[in-house]
């Protein structure tokens, strides 16, 4: 493959800061309030254009990775995180970066659980985002017009967008709200967590689609984790990144999605390993 | 300076002499000796924030100036401002505000109302708006409840009524020395579309700011009200006692709203209270920001069958402030209606306390109230404290009162980080959208005053 590099992850270690327990955590083993490594030693790249799936049972640290790459600030960690800045054109340490400043390199990660901003909607939040980026003034005609096209090919009309931010809304809703501001804030890297959780069969294949034809306008790269690989349907898998117990297990070509869809988790465990492990969830 | 006259400290010889001045009737005098023996009797609230000690900082009334008249006449025009008042008032944007959309305005700086103009297409339907000094004298005759009376003859029934001399110590002390401050008269049904201003700017330092607002809406008549309230900083205390006493009369609508903004020398004591007869209504709008300790609890008292009031009020308590703030509603007739929203907001060592109470007399038969304290703590270190009370007198009545104290959490944070607000921009969104239901009360030109201050507040938190 010739295209460039756009993310290096190497040697990336992290810990839960303070004791607090990270959601893909909660369910296999609590940590208390002891640090705890809950990544270990990660190494992957994403190129640009790439559609990077992201796959392993339960309590792997798929989310922890979504999480940390985006800068979560609950996370300490160790290693090396490199964006591509195009800006500069050069490999960017960004691992000692705030959240923002990755965002305006190009990073967008949605979030499993969406959080509900009382008070400010949708549009008014977006505005102030680029207002701040760009420094200049962003009229709220021209940018309600744009809201409106994105909302449409999500299937919903621009107030959508002039509600109180999440507050309210369904699973369903906040997710293509995600991607409302995803299409909005025009991302080069975009990390896609249980996108399609809570999104009914119909709905997952249109959110697809769309993100099929963002990547072709853009041509962004996706890391996605999705347990039913719904959203997946409309897009090329060009990489698979296993994981298992916080480590990478393996990575693969876009076959291997399929392989696990059809096989399950343990049997390509046991191939990889020739071994046979025990139950993981 | 534009200072011509100036009292300090409190004692008769002052009050004779401050009277005199005014030229006041007898009764006013008195009231204003019976408001200073109050005030060496009455003792502070024990819940009350400490005000009183030695030091330049503290409330010590032996250093306040109670009066300092600026030395210019009351005008009814921009032009004839000394120019240096004026520039105040221009950097405030009141004259700009006048032009565009007020019925009147007032502005008063130091202890003196140095102009006054009411529109004349408003006066043309028999408003009166008056600065206090004058009304107490005037002769200007006008029919209230049916009764023809001049509008000294109806200060003296109403003015002090609603929040007598005797009724805390800082009403006492108002009583004692008010100065400066409006006296407004809304006629039978009449509808007056754009609101009147007045705006207290207190610029002398180490003094005090004591207006008297009296309001009085007649039958069916409707009315907004602003309340401007500013001062520059200094380093020494300065004192504001200000009272405000509404009367709303039957079906009347009252709108009423303040953006004060202090600095952070001001002890800001205020008191305001409203009294609404028989489906009438009111409704409150707070901005209180600035300040070194504020005690303010706007009261109504709803005494007519099917009297409403709403109240809607935020609060910034920033570093070295105490906003002591709420809202008070008595429900003394049946089928009245209330409902009170405060939202409070703290920063660096800053508390904000929201004191409610709704107290529904066994009268009040079918009364409805509903009360919302809610406080935001922006860092560790400020404190917020929401005391939301409903006494009920009254079986067949209902009450019901929310309160809460949050934190700005980091979730959110890094949720509006993850999209590319800085973190400062991140508080100052999740703040904006916290008052969002007060700017949008407010005209838009003081939802933005707000919004500028709150972000002037905000500054520095990330």
């Amino acid at each position: 493959m010739g295209a460039k590099k756009l993310l290096i992850i190497s040697g990336f270690s992290v810990n839960v800061k303070d004791g607090s327990v990270s959601r893909d955590l909660k369910s296999s083993s609590p940590v208390g309030g002891a640090k705890k490594e809950i990544l270990t030693g990660v190494d992957f790249e994403i190129r640009k254009g790439e559609t990077v799936a992201l796959l392993g049972p339960n309590g792997a640290g798929k989310s922890t990775i979504a999480s940390a790459i985006m800068g979560n600030p609950k996370f300490k960690t160790k290693g090396s995180i490199k964006f591509y800045d195009e800006k500069k054109g050069v490999l960017k340490e960004i691992l000692r970066l705030s959240p923002d400043k990755r965002a305006r390199l190009g990073i967008f990660s949605s979030f499993q659980n969406p959080v509900e901003i009382p008070g400010i909607s949708t549009t008014e939040m977006l505005r102030t985002t680029l207002e701040e980026k760009t420094g200049k003034f962003v009229p709220l005609d021209d940018l309600r017009e744009e809201i409106s096209d994105a909302a449409k090919k999500l299937g919903q009309n621009v107030w959508f967008s002039e509600r109180e931010l999440n507050v309210g809304f369904s699973g369903g809703e906040k997710k293509k709200n995600e991607i409302l501001q995803m299409l909005i804030l025009k991302p080069k890297l975009v990390i896609l967590d249980e996108i399609d959780s809570g999104l009914d069969v119909d709905a997952a294949k249109e959110i697809s689609k769309v993100l099929a034809k963002y990547q072709r306008e853009s041509g962004c790269s996706y890391l996605i984790i999705s347990h039913n690989m719904r959203v997946l349907k409309s897009l090329k898998v060009d990489k698979t990144v296993l994981m298992k117990e916080g480590k990478i297990f393996a990575v693969s070509d876009g076959e291997m999605v399929k392989k696990i869809e059809k096989e399950g988790f343990n049997t390509v465990f046991e191939q990889f390993s020739g071994v046979s492990r025990g139950q993981n969830e | 300076m534009n200072r011509g006259v100036s009292y300090k400290g409190l004692d008769k010889t002052l009050i004779l002499e401050l009277s005199q001045r005014k030229k006041e009737p007898k009764w006013m005098r008195d009231l204003r000796l019976s408001g200073l023996k109050y005030w060496e009797e009455l003792e502070m609230p024990k819940w009350a924030p400490k005000v009183f000690d030695k030091g330049e900082e503290w409330l010590d009334i032996s250093r306040i100036e109670m009066y300092v008249k600026p030395s210019v006449e009351m005008v009814s025009s921009w032009d004839k401002v000394p120019v240096e008042i004026r520039k105040t008032f221009d950097e405030l944007g009141i004259p700009e505000a006048e032009k565009e959309g007020l019925a009147g305005v007032g502005a008063q700086y130091d202890s003196e109302v140095i102009y006054h103009n009411l529109k004349e297409k408003v006066k043309k339907t028999g408003v009166i708006y008056l600065p206090m000094e004058e009304a107490v004298k005037s002769s200007e005759e006008i029919r209230f409840k049916g009764k023809k009376q001049t509008v000294s003859e109806l200060v003296r029934e109403y003015f002090m009524k609603l929040v007598p001399e005797n009724d805390h110590k800082f009403a006492a002390l108002h009583a004692a020395v008010w100065s400066g401050g409006s006296f407004v008269y809304i006629p039978k049904n009449s509808e007056v579309e754009i609101p009147l201003q007045s705006y207290y700017r207190l610029n002398a330092p180490g003094s005090g700011q004591f207006e008297h607002t009296l309001i009085i809406v007649d039958e069916g008549a409707s009315f907004h009200f602003i309340e401007g309230c500013s001062a520059p900083k200094y380093n020494v205390a300065n004192l504001h006692a200000g009272t405000v006493e509404i009367y709303v009369s039957k079906n009347a609508k009252m709108k009423f709203s303040t953006v004060e903004s202090w600095s952070k020398n001001m002890y800001n004591l205020n008191t305001k209270r409203a009294i609404v007869e028989e489906g009438g209504e009111i409704e409150w709008i707070s901005g209180s920001f600035g300040s070194k300790v504020t005690m303010l609890y706007p009261m109504t008292i709803l005494n007519g069958t099917g009297a409403k009031c709403k109240y809607t009020g935020v609060t910034f308590a920033g570093e070295n402030q105490i906003i002591d703030n709420g809202a008070k509603v008595v429900h003394a007739a049946p089928d009245t209606y209330s409902i009170l929203n405060t939202k409070s907001l703290s920063k660096g060592n800053g508390i904000s306390v929201s004191r409610m109470l709704a107290k529904i007399t066994p009268k009040a038969k079918g009364a409805k109230t509903f009360m919302d304290c809610k406080s935001l703590i922006l860092n560790e270190g400020a404190k917020a404290e929401a005391i939301p009370e409903v006494k009920v007198g009254c079986m067949e009545a209902e009450a019901a009162h929310e309160a809460s104290v949050g934190k700005i959490s980091e979730e959110a944070l890094f949720y509006l980080q993850s999209r590319g607000l800085s973190e400062e921009a991140a508080r100052a969104l999740i703040v904006r959208g916290f008052t969002s239901g007060i700017s949008k009360e407010l005209p838009v030109e003081y939802a933005m005053e707000m919004n500028n201050l709150i972000k002037m507040e905000m500054e520095g938190t990330a």
